[in-house]
């Protein structure tokens, strides 16, 4: 035990003296440089959705122009190189730019009034993940508007990506650019771990985590895992085309498979890292609108963990048809036709919930539960590509495309939306209108389906993926136009929610601190929650705090009046692992250059690589340096100190 | 509505592919079962919902537990493992079945995919029975036919949804694909992995016939090509040596290389350019000048002859039966 430090924090109740004290220490300075500096989790949170959001903009214009390309047989709106790299920049920009992201802004804002606590557990390493996220996505587009951009999916298969077959800057801007993006992964999941662990409010022991964290955790824990097999593929591919080495070329010994086996055995754990928040957002949103607590919350809450484990185990279902033994291919059949079982536990368990609860229809509602039946859809075609004989016809036609939109959007856009309209109000104080919002959702689900349920159908009469254009087999003209005019539907819909967005800012209803009489710790306090979330450290003695009075349990009182006063300086308070028991003060540390001006370092850095000017390199990494020695300077005041227990 | 002709729902014309179409249904229909269960489920759940257009003052509705939800989840899951049991056994039986390839084929192919076409070579006991051909395969009736995969470029992927389903075809590494038709047809295959530009124009069709008609075809195509019988074809055949045979092969004559299509029997080939055009006189002369209008980044370069050249070479490629 560090005996110097030894303190025990004092304990009282929450008062104006408090408040004004704790807002001098944990408020971001205003302007341009309260703006580069700020370590706010809620700020940073915001920006990471808003960011996702004009991604997400992005690759939906992308998307409606190949449709107007596919809307018929035989047009010529876009050449071949033109439409190669839409459909890749569109991938890359959904699955990485907007996807993830929007998770991690939710998770930002969130966790610590989820979970209360004052701050992410590192709070300067939050905002360097938000700057590199940043940083990375302008470099991936600088190449896309430069004409550079990817041209070989978001899979990127070697070997038509090497330097042979595809001689541009295109897909060293795509290699660079997500070695870059994956530092930022990897951070702010290193972040979400310890947070999930370590800064929990007392009493906030491991069984009373909202799911959504649960979902997220078990996220992180899978990219921490991961990312790095996709950094290094990106990295050898990179290597590959620009200094000789031959890991992926045959001529030289090289193996194209080692290409598919790094990416998708990140690619595919990586799904399941972009919908299992998701589907957390629906088991914590969902039951406020039914009036009851989730049913069978441990059991939801393991099977997240489940479906990750067993998601380690399904990349070679992307790669059925790649000639590999049968006797292999059996294996990851089976495990991919059994994660079916804990999805399943989710879909049942929010039904049931439903079922038994008394539900309201809201706009977040409407959301949430229509995501259980885009779910189930997404799933079933997911279990029939499971099947290695039916998938050596189902793979790579637009079956398959059908299927990952419903999983992508169904699983990731309508709990993200759905989470909007359940959280907009604790972010910015006002409600989203819900008349706008019911044509907002009947727009994006009825556009949705209409795009994508026929697009089943032109795999099953077999179009083929990935073609900038087709001939009219049996059907398929027709079956394209409808899509092509869904997709426009769905577009308008998601206009909606942008139009609501921008008006509810000025013109919403104000909402107060908890306009959905909702039952976790985020709705205790005002909206916005003030820079330190909590002006006493809560203490939680269920899983429903704010319900306790009508859920019966005798007895079982959080408090959230008295706790923890920590104003002696920014500070929060870490607690053990499982039981959340307080065990050590937690100093946190101050709005900060040293993230901005590493990230601009490394971008420097990068975008000499891209180039090969080794004077920037050199400028850059001594740049990123400077920052690593400003951040990591050593001062007495973020010396941590042990408290009493009790 | 005509059918599809990569459509794999509605029939197959061999024994693999026969064999996945039971499981295709199979899957299929319990995917619409489940899907139509959840939403009736979904729908009575919700349908007891209240309305809230105004802003809800939802404190005043009451939070309780209540009912045994648990129940619903194991029932949900015990129901579920069943279809799922049965389609991992017939799964793995139908992989057992179909995954390798015969052990007698009647018929041993070499495909080489390139970007973008298909090149497709038969073999034979004498040096002199060795030869290539391009998008187009001819197969006996009733007869299994191994296929060896050879990568040319990039990774493209072997399709004849009628008759077999995809196996990649990858540079480094020999795939073996089989198939099999029952009756005489064209089958219509396509490349399915992405590959490049013109990935949406690499068609060959595998055309299936009684033996005897396969042994005709096959011997002709051993041939080399016949020999000029004109002035105008002798002229195209100087133009077809020089010009085309840098890149094609014309067997019997001086254009012999093989990086792209062998022209030596290009007429008994119903398309061009890999399903791109029908062959005819119009599409070839269209062809030739300016492929890359009609095939944007083909490796085939525009061709600027005068109208009396193209007229020789045409007069020529056409006498090549």
């Amino acid at each position: 035990m560090r005996q110097p430090d030894f303190r025990t924090p004092a304990v009282g109740t929450t008062s104006i003296e408090l408040e004004a004290r704790l807002l001098r220490l944990w408020e971001t300075s205003p302007g341009l440089k309260g703006f580069l500096t700020s370590v706010d989790h809620k700020q940073i949170g915001i920006r990471y959705i808003v960011t996702a959001f004009i991604f997400l903009a992005l690759g939906g214009v992308e998307a409606l122009i190949m449709r107007l390309q596919l809307a018929g047989p035989n047009l010529t709106l876009l050449t071949p190189a033109e439409y190669d790299q839409l459909f890749s920049t569109h991938g890359m920009t959904m699955i990485f730019l907007y996807a993830a992201p929007v998770l991690s802004g939710f998770s930002n804002y969130l966790w610590p009034l989820l979970l209360g606590s004052r701050d992410m557990a590192f709070p300067r390493l939050n905002a360097l993940s938000y700057w590199i996220y940043l940083a990375s996505g302008l470099f991936l587009y600088a190449g896309f508007v430069t004409g550079n951009g990817p041209n070989d999916g978001w899979f990127n298969y070697v070997p038509y990506a090497s330097r042979d077959f595809n001689p541009g800057l295109n897909e060293d801007f795509y290699s660079l650019g997500m070695v870059f993006l994956g530092i930022s992964t990897t951070v702010g999941a290193a972040n979400f771990i310890v947070t999930a662990f370590r800064t929990r409010a007392p009493g906030m022991s491991i069984n009373r985590l909202p799911i959504m964290v649960w979902g997220t955790l078990t996220a992180s824990v899978a990219n921490v895992i991961v990312v790095p097999a996709v950094s290094l593929a990106f990295f050898m591919l990179w290597m590959d085309r620009q200094f000789g080495t031959q890991f992926f070329d045959p001529a030289g010994g090289g193996q194209p498979l080692l290409w598919q086996h790094l990416f998708w055995i990140f690619g595919h754990p990586w799904v399941y890292a972009i919908v299992l928040p998701a589907m957390g957002m629906v088991s914590d949103g969902l039951p406020v609108f039914c009036r009851r607590p989730l049913v069978g919350y441990s059991l939801v809450a393991l099977s997240t963990v489940a479906t990750m484990i067993l998601g380690f185990g399904v990349w070679v279902h992307h790669m059925f048809a790649t000639g590999l033994p049968g006797l292999g291919l059996s294996f990851f059949s089976g495990a991919s036709i059994v994660i079916v079982l804990p999805s399943a536990v989710a879909v049942f368990a929010w039904i049931a919930t439903i079922r038994l609860g008394r539900p309201v229809i809201t706009t977040a509602f409407l959301f949430f539960s229509s995501m259980i039946l885009l779910f189930v859809i997404g799933g079933v075609s997911g279990f029939m590509t499971a099947s290695v004989p039916v998938d050596w016809q189902l793979t790579d036609t637009y079956f398959v495309v059908a299927h990952l939109h419903y999983v992508l959007i169904g699983i990731n856009v309508f709990p993200v939306v759905g989470a909007t309209y359940f959280w907009f109000p604790k972010m910015t104080g006002r409600m989203l209108n819900e008349q706008l919002g019911r044509w907002n959702f009947w727009t994006m689900f009825l556009g949705f389906n209409l795009a994508f349920l026929p697009m089943h159908l032109t795999g099953l009469l077999g179009m083929p993926r990935r073609v900038y254009t087709y001939n009219d087999y049996g059907g398929w003209h027709a079956l394209n136009l409808i899509t092509s005019i869904g997709a426009f539907v769905f577009a308008i819909g998601v206009l909606l929610l942008f139009v609501n967005v921008l008006r509810s800012l000025r013109n919403g209803a104000v909402a107060g601190k908890n306009p959905w009489d909702a039952p976790t710790l985020e709705w205790s306090v005002s909206s916005p929650p003030p820079p330190y979330n909590f002006a006493v450290i809560p203490t939680l003695a269920s899983r429903h705090p704010l319900w306790e009075d009508r859920l019966g349990n005798e007895g079982i009182v959080s408090n959230m009046d008295r706790g923890m006063l920590l104003d002696e300086g920014k500070e929060t308070i870490a607690t053990t692992a499982l039981d959340a028991a307080p065990d050590m003060v937690l100093e946190m540390p101050e709005d900060s250059f040293a993230p901005v001006l590493l990230t601009l370092g490394l971008a420097v850095l990068f975008v000499g690589l891209l180039l090969k000017v080794w004077l920037a390199v050199g400028l850059g990494a001594a740049i990123a340096a400077l920052a690593l020695l400003a951040w990591f300077w050593p001062r007495s005041e973020l010396r941590e100190r042990t408290p009493a227990h009790g | 509505m005509k059918s599809s002709p990569l459509d794999y729902l509605n029939n197959a014309a061999g024994p693999r592919a026969q064999s996945i179409l039971p499981l295709t249904w199979f899957t299929l229909g319990i995917s619409i079962v489940v899907c139509v269960i959840i939403a009736i489920l979904l729908w009575f759940a919700v349908r007891r919902a209240r309305q809230q257009d105004r802003l809800v003052e939802m404190r005043s509705i009451p939070v309780e537990r209540g009912g045994n939800g648990i129940r619903w989840i194991s029932i949900g899951l015990i129901i579920s493992a069943v279809p799922l049991a049965a389609t991992l056994v017939w799964t793995m039986l139908t992989l057992a079945a179909i995954a390798g390839p015969p052990a007698h084929p009647g018929l041993i192919l070499d495909v080489t995919a390139r970007q973008w076409w298909w090149e497709v070579q038969y073999n034979g006991l004498q040096p002199t029975d060795v030869f290539a051909t391009a998008n187009e395969i001819h197969i006996p009736v009733g007869v299994p036919v191994l296929v060896r995969l050879h990568g040319g470029d990039v990774i493209h992927s072997f399709w004849v949804p009628k008759l077999s389903g995809k196996t990649d075809v990858i540079p480094g590494q020999t795939n073996l694909s089989w198939m099999q038709a029952d009756s005489p047809g064209r089958y219509l295959g396509q490349c399915s992995e992405f590959c490049g530009f013109q990935h949406a124009h690499m068609q060959f069709d595998v055309v299936a016939e009684p033996q005897a008609d396969f042994d005709k075809w096959q011997a002709l195509q051993r041939e080399p090509a016949p020999p000029p019988v004109s002035p105008e074809q002798t002229r195209g055949l100087a133009l077809v040596e020089y010009r085309c045979g840098l890149c094609h092969r014309v067997r019997g004559t001086a254009a012999g290389a093989i990086s792209a299509p062998d022209l030596t029997h290009l007429m008994s080939r119903r398309s061009l350019a890999a399903g791109t055009l029908l062959n005819n006189s119009g599409n070839l002369v269209g062809w030739i000048q300016n492929p890359q209008n009609i095939k944007p980044g083909s490796q085939m370069p525009n061709q600027y002859l005068s109208a009396q050249q193209l007229s020789d070479a045409l007069a020529y490629l056409e006498s090549l039966k």
